[in-house]
């Protein structure tokens, strides 16, 4: 199943639920970017990487980027791939990480197995706008004068007032609205 | 005769049986002139109701021209009168018929046991629609057997065509029920979930019924345009937040009135507890999706009420019911006692206050219906009712 919004039109005919996905996966990418962007060298110590500060920043730099395209290009297919390009870098330089006496072995693991789940889902993303993109759906039906009511709708509020509400679809009195004229209400006290 | 049959999950054909017999001198046959896909149809499409057996003929929206009857309907039908047959099969003689219970009569469904099994009781018997409520053959055909013939009907003139009348057996009574069932004051804001056929007929009704604002909520652009033809306000739920734009709308208090006509099957992309249903329901441990009921619940003002036409199947999860009770909710349900609003809706046609026929998207020939079952549940092409002619 398949909904186009406006918004999806305008970006490459996307489900508007994939598009939804993108657009967070691109959030997500400028998040993940500012970090590596402003702390280099707390990332790097977790991951006992020191000396790669810079690999690291300019990774940030990439996520940023890649974020930027995914949110605001016209099809934001190519983008979501370069994530997946991107996963891939990731990965392949932290197992570099679990070589030799890297005393942050267990926080590469863990790293690593975070990446793993949103390369995941990066390809589910991907996959699914290759998919979805090069197939606009047809143009929306107009419904808009399909109003039901043959004299108008304001005309029509209100016409069925003579119906009756049976006595046992009623709401209970004690939850029927205030209909009294309105009374000044007092200030709220301050508890 | 010909027939929409059911054969197994998204396995509908278009096969030819045979006709109809009168099996009961209370029966009586009639010639379908019109017949639709109702939404709830969809639910036994991708077998999420149980009870369906393959060979069982599909449909409860139906209308046509009685051309048999049994020695006992006599007096209330006669061969050659023009009929809308309502969804719910009805004796007219119970207890809960007389108090115009209808839905729940106590006398039509032949496999209440089973329903009782799973509900406590049994509740009316149904065209095609499982064999939970009879097992009766549906309407979706050339011909239809009408058990109870003599109090199952809806006597409607010649003259107003099909299009008008036929929503008289399910859609229409079903919205203007949820409506009713709200018990609408003029200062009421309605909220109504599901932009659907029963949603469409649920805002005309409410409408009609003098609601101050009406509010619909779905994420479709063209059932969310018709919905605002008919006069509500529409929320896109894939663009914003359904509970801060009610909220917003109400100066913060929520919407009194609260409809879901959505039911078992919500589509709420992206939202924690849809993902939640979603695994829940394909690992088999909870039957339903109750994404509206939940939302309904958290949004609606105090002492409000909820009303739900939406069809439910089995057993929910993580239904805030601390939020129900402390508020002081009112929930009303049920399926609709057709009979008991159609004198009256039959009426408001005629004398032109409404015109069912605005919902209605496709008219195709029966053989064409598998294939429009497939567009309607996939809401393709601006489906949002099917009409059948056989």
């Amino acid at each position: 199943m398949r909904y186009e919004t406006e918004r999806t039109r305008r970006r490459g005919h996307a489900d508007t639920a994939t598009d939804t996905l993108a657009r967070g996966l691109g959030i997500f990418s400028i998040a993940l970017g500012i970090m590596e962007v402003a702390a280099p060298r707390t990332l790097a110590r977790a991951l006992g990487m020191k000396g790669q500060e810079g690999l690291i920043a300019g990774y940030g730099l990439r996520e940023i980027a890649t974020g930027i395209g995914i949110l605001a290009s016209k099809d934001p297919t190519p983008w979501i791939w370069g994530r997946v390009a991107g996963d891939a870098l990731d990965l392949a330089t932290l197992a570099t990480a679990l070589e030799g006496k890297n005393p942050k072995k267990e926080n590469v693991g863990i790293a690593m197995a975070a990446v793993a789940g949103v390369t995941a889902l990066d390809v589910y993303c991907a996959q699914t706008l290759s998919r979805e993109s090069p197939h606009p759906l047809p143009p929306m039906q107009d419904y808009s004068d399909r109003t039901g009511f043959p004299r108008g709708v304001e005309q029509s509020r209100g016409a069925a007032s003579d119906f009756e509400v049976p006595r046992d679809f009623r709401a209970p009195e004690a939850m029927r609205p205030y209909t009294q004229p309105d009374l000044p209400q007092r200030p709220m006290p301050s508890m | 005769m010909k027939a929409l049959v059911w054969h197994g999950t998204t396995d509908i054909r278009c096969d030819s049986v045979p006709d109809p017999q009168i099996e009961h001198p209370r029966d009586a046959i009639i010639k379908v002139t019109s017949c639709a896909i109702c939404g709830s149809d969809l639910h036994l499409y991708d077998h999420f109701m149980p009870g369906m057996k393959s060979g069982d003929i599909m449909g409860h929206e139906t209308m046509g021209e009685v051309v048999e009857v049994g020695s006992e309907t006599k007096g209330k039908l006669k061969v050659g009168d023009r009929v809308v047959i309502p969804f719910t099969i009805i004796c007219g003689e119970c207890d809960q018929c007389k108090r115009g219970n209808f839905s729940v009569c106590e006398r039509t469904n032949r496999n209440g046991h089973i329903a009782a099994k799973a509900f406590g009781h049994a509740t009316a018997g149904l065209f095609g629609y499982t064999h939970l409520t009879g097992g009766y053959a549906g309407g979706q055909a050339e011909y239809l057997r009408v058990p109870f013939a003599d109090a199952t009907h809806i006597k409607v003139p010649d003259g107003i065509p099909d299009e008008k009348l036929l929503f008289l057996s399910d859609i229409f009574p079903t919205g203007w029920q949820a409506a009713v069932q709200c018990d609408i004051q003029p200062d009421d804001t309605v909220a109504i979930w599901g932009a659907g056929p029963v949603g469409q007929m649920a805002i005309r009704s409410a409408i009609l019924l003098g609601a101050k604002q009406v509010v619909a909520i779905d994420r479709i652009p063209e059932r969310l345009a018709m919905a605002e033809a008919g006069g509500a306000i529409t929320i896109n739920f894939d663009e914003e937040s359904v509970i801060e734009r009610l909220n917003e709308l109400t100066n913060g208090k929520g919407p009194e009135k609260c409809i879901d006509s959505v039911g078992m099957e919500a589509h709420a992309a992206g939202t924690v507890d849809a993902m939640y249903d979603r695994v829940k329901q394909a690992t088999m441990m909870e039957t339903d999706r109750p994404h509206v009921l939940r939302e309904m619940a958290y949004v609606c003002r105090p002492a409000g009420t909820l009303s739900v036409p939406g069809v439910y199947g089995g057993l929910l999860d993580k239904i805030p019911f601390g939020a129900i009770m402390n508020k002081g909710l009112t929930i009303r349900t049920g399926q609709t006692h057709v009979n008991r609003w159609t004198d009256d809706l039959l009426r408001r046609i005629e004398e032109g206050q409404i015109d069912p026929s605005f919902v209605i998207t496709h008219t195709v020939g029966l053989e064409e219906g598998p294939e429009m079952y497939k567009i309607f549940r996939d809401k393709q092409d601006g489906c949002v009712k099917v009409v059948l002619k056989p």
